[in-house]
């Protein structure tokens, strides 16, 4: 099966061949972040910085002011932690178009353990005014995605899968930057996941909830920010249970974006899957995803509290 | 282009004493500032805008316009004098320094005042960005020039190398940078605070072509930046030796005059020690 990657840069390649503004910039990770097939169809076009992710930054917002467009990529860890001041500051707050790609984000940084692992570069990226934060969960959406990332005035963080994932959807599929898409209908409780590891998963329990006899929507929410609050609000009344489902944090992710908008337009009860305050570490991706709890087993558990929870309400009333 | 001619010097004497006022009435009106680094740099600006850079006021977004970005942000307000003597807006908005609602912030915002070629503010930052100027405008086939100007303080942040090494490994010869090197930060003397040791080697060390000058000397900075234009496959360094506040009076040569406090009387005095000092 295709990685992720290699389809980034078979994408970027598409894009540059039609758009000479853009640019790629890397910071001595190219051949990890698989873009060396874009050097080598674009040499002039690509810029390595060598291990200096702020200078990287700082070097993308002078290239968007000299009206190209262009892309840096590296670790979610570098990209968000390390370089968060000058993204905020030299890209965005000057209002400049500076797509910047994590890739490996939260447990898929595996082999790489704990300091390349980030759990918080979400919640650090839904602070910056205007920025828009997204994570397609396979190579069809990525492909949608990215392109209007591109030619939306302003820059976005984009968290990117290095690796293979199990493919969502079909060719053909449309996508919105910013519009939650259903995977999946249901009646009893709504299952909202983002990302290659937690989508899947999110469907895998909304599989494993129908044999239970409970009937569970899945919302791909690809755009974490700006968080589509039409239709989370749509599925809050129509189901009336939600279920938040993250390769990250509980705190400030995906699940914090969508208790802000129940909790200001309709509230009704609500649980997050997702890294409960804790740091990363090492191991292998089904390690990880055991020893954090981003399970289907998980989502449905917590779905199943809920759909009892609710149930509980409506015999009070 | 020529060298200076000894009237062309008076010419620029005289401009950089009108920034000079125009800046310290700018922060008398609001009663603070970032004087020192203001004014330590202005002859160097002065010289930039009004014999070197091919801008155009009528058309201030000129796709191949040279460029200069204030890395050390903070000394902006010495650039907005400039710019609006030169019309890129309304002299009446230097009054408004710092004022809630104000087209002229304390730091540089490209969004904000007309002629402002990047929002820096953040040290180090401004620097990578011209960097990434230098490499667009190169690709975009321009054949312009982008000056860069740090302050010494400013080189303690590790950006500042970062930058410098990329310029030098992608041979920005149309980068010409500058160092505001008034020997002071905030907190004190650089040889208190963060000695920045040998600074001409280290630049050299990075690869760059250095030179260091009197930073209130026009001949002397005019020569350096013809040598710096005559130097293509490589990035400029010029040190600029400098006197932080130079030309104020209540704070020249003093640490204090980082960010000072005055209020529109200490303004009229120091200008009228500057008319009769600097006639």
């Amino acid at each position: 099966m295709k990685e992720m990657r290699a389809a980034f840069a078979e994408l970027l390649i598409e894009l540059a061949e039609k758009d000479k503004r853009i640019v790629l910039l890397e910071a001595d990770l190219m051949r990890a972040t698989g873009t060396t097939p874009f050097k080598e169809a674009f040499p002039e076009r690509t810029i390595n910085c060598g291990v200096a992710e702020a200078n990287m930054i700082g070097i993308a917002s002078g290239l968007s002011v000299a009206g190209k467009i262009p892309f840096a990529s590296t670790f979610a860890c570098f990209a968000a932690r390390r370089a968060y001041d000058q993204f905020f500051l030299s890209a965005n707050y000057a209002q400049q178009n500076v797509n910047l790609v994590g890739s490996d984000p939260g447990i898929l940084a595996a082999l790489n353990g704990g300091t390349h692992m980030p759990f918080e570069d979400v919640g650090l990226m839904r602070n910056i005014p205007g920025l828009v934060v997204f994570e397609p969960c396979d190579i069809v959406s990525l492909k949608e995605l990215i392109p209007q990332a591109k030619d939306r005035k302003g820059s976005s963080y984009m968290r990117l899968n290095r690796k293979s994932g199990p493919a969502v959807y079909a060719e053909g599929e449309n996508f919105e930057l910013g519009k939650g898409k259903l995977i999946r209908d249901g009646s009893d409780v709504t299952l909202i996941a983002s990302g290659t590891i937690m989508v899947p998963e999110a469907l895998s329990a909304a599989a494993g909830l129908e044999k239970e006899g409970i009937s569970a929507a899945v919302i791909d929410m690809h755009t974490i920010k700006p968080i589509d609050g039409e239709i989370i609000v749509k599925y809050a009344e129509k189901t009336g249970a939600i279920v938040t489902c993250e390769n990250h944090q509980v705190i400030n992710g995906l699940g914090s974006a969508v208790a802000e908008v129940l909790a200001e337009n309709f509230p009704v009860p609500m649980l997050r899957v997702g890294v409960e305050d804790r740091f990363g570490q090492v191991g292998d991706v089904d390690y990880l995803k055991k020893e954090y709890g981003l399970t289907a087993e998980k989502i449905k558990d917590k779905a199943i509290t809920l759909f009892r929870r609710k149930e509980c309400l409506i015999g009070t009333r | 282009m020529k060298r200076l001619t000894d009237e062309k010097v008076s010419e620029l004497k005289i401009k950089a004493k009108e920034i000079r006022k125009m800046t310290i009435m700018s922060m008398g009106k609001i009663g603070v500032g970032h004087i020192g680094g203001a004014m330590s740099i202005v002859d160097a600006l002065t010289l930039l805008y009004y014999r070197h850079m091919n801008i155009d006021v009528d058309d201030p977004k000129k796709p191949d316009r040279d460029k200069l970005v204030l890395s050390k942000g903070h000394a902006g307000p010495a650039l907005y004098s400039i710019l609006a003597d030169l019309g890129y807006f309304p002299g009446q908005w230097l009054d408004t320094l710092n004022l809630g609602g104000s087209r002229l912030p304390s730091h540089c915002d490209m969004n904000l005042t007309p002629g402002i070629d990047m929002t820096t503010g953040s040290l180090g930052q401004g620097f990578s960005c011209s960097v990434g100027l230098a490499l667009g405008d190169r690709m975009s086939g321009y054949g312009n020039t982008i000056y860069s100007i740090i302050g010494d303080g400013e080189s303690n942040e590790g950006q500042i190398w970062e930058a410098a090494m990329s310029a030098a490994q992608f041979k920005l010869g149309n980068l010409i940078a500058f160092t505001d090197y008034n020997k002071m930060e905030l907190d004190g003397y650089m040889y208190e605070v963060m000695d920045i040791s040998d600074i001409t080697s280290k630049w050299l060390s990075f690869g760059w072509y250095v030179q260091r000058v009197d930073g209130h000397n026009f001949n002397d900075i005019d020569r350096a930046i013809l040598n710096a234009k005559a130097e293509t496959s490589r990035p400029s360094m010029i040190i600029l030796d400098t006197v932080k506040a130079k030309g104020f009076a209540p704070g020249e040569g003093k640490v204090e005059s980082h960010n000072m406090k005055f209020d529109i009387t200490a303004a009229e005095q120091a200008i009228a020690v500057l008319d009769k000092e600097y006639a």
